[in-house]
């Protein structure tokens, strides 16, 4: 069995071999510790020249990165926390995605930043939050997000390839899951297809016709699969998921092909609710289809408490989902 | 030691780069009153010295990284009038189409974005890139006064120093951030600063082209010697407002500093005959850029990024 862990760090190691114009740079990432959440171990073993360990100075190393973009390597950069994107901003919104552009196509920026964002693991408010985001809509700059059913691997690599500057959002929890295997356990009583290009789209179809459609990205593919199994078991309500890798800019296809047959969307993300990702996939999807009905799950509109109790109140749990699912059907 | 393509080593061709400097600034301000040319802009009238003295020794392969004052670096760089006018009237045949402007170009090896402090970690990975891939280059990045308030150039320099990078910080003092005097902005030694973090200083209050060039053939090679980063601090003063209309300065004292005008510093070592050989060839530079640019279409709109 493989972890999402272990593939992300086998495409730093395989892009790293094969491509000795990629460098990797971050806090506390150099061996025997090998990053906060070992997303980077081994590298700087192997590739001690190309593995850079940098003072606390998030807005260098983006802005280092960018400007190595610019002039022939291909860094990946690493943000310790995703909570700390803030202090990267100006890069990120700035200079790395606006460079093509603003230079007429004359330049490049292959520039990749990687970063855990999420909570449920009790480290408080300013390492748990999801805030992506705050960097969907920008143009010129992907965000992108790994999950259990695509092989983050090759989603990495993609980005690693990518000519234009990518943000990366590995979930906390999603580093020990295993990956899921096409027809078994969970999979099973579904029909899985995907877009085509770097960072697919999935379409889960269940053997029966669906009820509503669940849309969700990263870690919370893990508690939509959860919501759906148990709107079928106990209330035999079916669910098409629909599971994305890029968030921004994004391609709604699969998904309004997906409500063309159910006409019902629920939207499952952490980030706080108001102003989000669900908010825009719910308006997109109104603005094209008269009379669909939407339903949000996300984040109340709080920082995310350090106490577990609170925490688990502030983040969406299986069952929101499942409420919402019944709420939007019944 | 390499010198620019544009053999800049000779005081008629320096005098001549400040010119070109002086008449296309003073053109772009007149045609804000035509309307052929919109937005904002910031002149360098006043600093020319600074722009021909760094760009007569730095090699035209070296990598520039500019701010929101960038016309004077560039014009110095080698950087073609005609391509910069297109793209301050925002038309397609300006450097950069019209999608830059004032503040955002790139050419060659010279780019330039209008955001205070954040080009100085770019800086930097463009100077590990070359460190990296063994060019030779260095890279120069100017900040200005108003730039020592940025946190993100503390953190440049004390990566750039620790990973002896081969970068040249060109800090232009011209004593006003927008409207701020230093004064009200700029605690404690500007120096100290670079010193801190063990990067050498090279220091002067000077409007003179040919003191700039001393200093910034002195700074170049050490940036460029391998022992890491360096700096030159170029003391002066800008004669315009920081953009069109936000000059707080009193007649007094604008009076006092027109008086040290680097034009006539270094005009004192040019033959009589020179000036008019230098305002009829800078004329005719200036005068075709803007005429030329004013007559070439618009870009067109791809809605695709």
């Amino acid at each position: 069995m493989t972890t999402v862990l272990d593939r992300l760090n086998f495409a730093l190691h395989r892009s790293m071999e094969s491509d000795e114009r990629v460098y990797v740079l971050g806090e506390d990432i150099l061996d025997p510790y090998g990053g906060a959440f070992k997303v980077t171990r081994g590298l700087s073993t192997k590739f001690p020249t190309r593995v850079l360990t940098t003072p606390i100075s998030e807005a260098a190393i983006v802005g280092m990165a960018s400007g190595m973009a610019l002039r022939g390597l291909i860094p990946v950069a690493e943000i310790m926390f995703g909570d700390f994107v803030t202090l990267v901003a100006d890069q990120l919104v700035n200079h790395a995605s606006k460079f093509r552009w603003i230079y007429n196509n004359l330049v490049r920026v292959p520039l990749v930043v990687r970063t855990p964002m999420g909570g449920r693991r009790g480290y408080g408010p300013t390492h748990s939050q999801s805030l992506e985001k705050m960097f969907l809509g920008v143009p010129g700059l992907k965000v992108i997000a790994p999950n259990t059913l695509g092989d983050p691997a090759d989603l990495l690599a993609a980005a690693i390839s990518d000519e234009d500057p990518v943000l990366f959002i590995e979930h906390k929890l999603l580093y020990t899951r295993q990956l899921l295997e096409a027809g078994k356990a969970d999979l099973r009583d579904y029909q899985v297809d995907q877009t085509f290009g770097d960072y697919p789209t999935f379409t889960m179809r269940p053997t029966k016709p669906a009820h509503l459609t669940l849309a969700c990205y990263g870690y919370n593919f893990e508690l939509a699969r959860l919501a759906a199994l148990d709107l079928i078991m106990e209330h035999e309500i079916f669910s098409e998921i629909i599971l994305f890798s890029q968030l921004s800019p994004f391609n709604l296809d699969p998904l309004f092909q997906s409500l063309e047959r159910t006409g019902k969307l629920v939207t499952v993300e952490e980030g706080t609710i108001s102003l989000g990702w669900g908010a825009e996939l719910a308006a997109r999807s109104v603005e094209k289809m008269r009379g669909l009905m939407v339903r949000r799950v996300a984040a109340l509109d709080l920082p995310v408490a350090n106490a577990k109790s609170l925490e688990d109140k502030i983040l969406p749990s299986v069952q929101d989902i499942v409420n919402a699912g019944l709420y939007i059907v019944e | 030691m390499r010198y620019n393509v544009l053999a800049m080593d000779d005081n008629f061709t320096l005098y001549k780069t400040m010119l070109v400097i002086r008449r296309f600034e003073e053109r772009l301000l007149s045609e804000f009153s035509t309307g052929k040319i919109v937005g904002t802009t910031h002149a360098y009238i006043g600093q020319e010295a600074d722009a021909a003295g760094i760009f007569s020794v730095v090699d035209t392969e070296d990598v520039v990284f500019s701010n929101h004052r960038c016309h004077g670096h560039f014009l110095a760089y080698g950087g073609e009038a005609y391509q910069l006018a297109a793209e301050l009237m925002g038309k397609a045949s300006g450097l950069v189409g019209g999608r830059g402007g004032s503040q955002h170009i790139h050419w060659r090896n010279f780019y330039s974005n209008g955001i205070q402090g954040g080009i100085v970690p770019i800086a930097a990975g463009m100077a590990l890139a070359e460190k990296e891939r063994n060019t030779g280059k260095i890279v120069l990045v100017f900040i200005g006064d108003g730039t020592l308030g940025e946190g993100s150039l503390y953190e440049s320099m004390n990566i750039a120093a620790l990973w002896k990078l081969p970068i040249l910080f060109v800090l232009e003092d011209n004593h006003y951030a927008q409207t701020t005097p230093v004064e009200k902005a700029v605690a404690g030694s500007m120096s100290a600063r670079f010193t801190a973090f063990g990067i050498p200083v090279w220091e002067r209050e000077t409007s003179d082209v040919l003191e700039v060039r001393s200093l910034a053939m002195e700074a170049a090679a050490s940036a460029r010697s391998g022992t890491g980063p360096a700096c030159l601090i170029l003391h002066t003063h800008r004669f315009s407002a920081h953009s069109k209309g936000d000059d707080p300065r009193s007649p007094e004292e604008l009076a006092r500093i027109h008086k040290i005008d680097p034009l006539t510093i270094h005009g004192l070592r040019l033959a009589t005959e020179e000036f008019p050989r230098a305002a009829s060839e800078v004329a005719e530079i200036v005068n075709n850029a803007f005429d030329r640019a004013s007559l070439d279409p618009f870009p067109e709109l791809c809605s695709e990024y």
